[in-house]
């Protein structure tokens, strides 16, 4: 059992802003980042993902098959996208970082798991150098080798 | 339980072929890795070594001593190789960034002056890497 991990970088821009609340409460609860113009981040996003060694090709998973994956399903929908008002995952949601992490970890966890023998292990994102949030799915503590529930 | 994590890097080129695959499947499945010329990369290992703290000492290990295990081991064998022709484990396995890492750490695990090996992670670039926990 391996686990490979590789980075892509994406930037997007958002509000955090919760409808349910009132105008001071948002102030309060999101401060700078409740402006209701929004703000930008360059997020970072390592997935790592985890399985036995192919014996026939020597690798984990085909990089341009997960390449394309990412790309497709996350980069293509977030990349330079307004998430509160370009992005359907977010109707209704805050797009934290940590909304934001388990919403990609959902959406590859679909595409990804059921080819061939690898699976989905993790899903960190970085919103800055000084910040970021990991998701495993559900499970809090995903046994290795044991295929978490999404 | 303490973590000590050290790193070290090296260079070296390589290309992927499985003599089993035709010469199309193996263009197919790996693409410009599959040169035969071979193509290089600078690696970054980070070996992690799990062991309580010597009282005596503070330290769970000699970095000196790892430093050593790690230059005698993996680094000369390795550092400004062509992997597929130099290392003798890779005449028969594709030096793939996955069989690289495990073989670094069956090339360290019996060889730590104290405590145990934990991890292996193998950068192959900034934004690719594998880790190996030996099992």
């Amino acid at each position: 059992m391996v686990f490979l991990t590789r980075r892509y970088r994406f930037s997007a821009a958002h509000r955090l802003h919760n409808e349910a609340l009132s105008t001071e409460e948002n102030a309060r609860l999101y401060g700078k980042c409740n402006n209701p113009y929004g703000h930008g981040h360059n997020y970072t996003v390592e997935v790592t993902v985890c399985g036995p060694i192919d014996a026939s090709t020597g690798m984990l998973i085909d990089l341009e098959t997960l390449d394309r994956i990412v790309e497709q399903e996350i980069l293509e929908r977030f990349d330079h996208a307004h998430l509160n008002l370009d992005v359907a995952n977010f109707k209704g949601r805050v797009p934290t970082t940590e909304n934001l992490c388990v919403e990609i970890f959902n959406l590859l966890w679909d595409k990804l798991n059921g080819r061939g023998l690898a699976r989905l292990e993790k899903v960190r994102l970085e919103e800055t150098s000084s910040n970021f949030v990991e998701y495993m799915g559900q499970s809090p503590n995903p046994v290795k080798g044991v295929i978490s529930e999404k | 339980m303490i973590y000590l994590t050290r790193r070290a890097e090296f260079s070296a080129s390589h290309f992927y072929q499985n003599p089993q695959l035709s010469a199309e499947e193996n263009r197919r499945i790996f693409g410009k890795c599959n040169n035969p010329h071979g193509h290089g990369h600078n690696y970054t290992l980070e070996v992690t070594v799990a062991g309580e703290i010597d009282e005596t000492t503070g330290m769970v290990l000699d970095l000196k001593e790892l430093k050593n295990v790690l230059e005698n081991e993996v680094l000369r064998v390795m550092d400004h190789r062509f992997l597929n022709r130099e290392v003798p484990i890779f005449a028969t396995r594709i030096p793939t960034t996955e069989n690289i890492a495990v073989e670094i750490w069956n090339l360290l695990a019996e060889k730590l002056p104290s405590g145990r090996l934990h991890r292996i992670r193998l950068y192959e670039t900034q934004d690719l890497y594998v880790d190996y926990y030996g099992e």
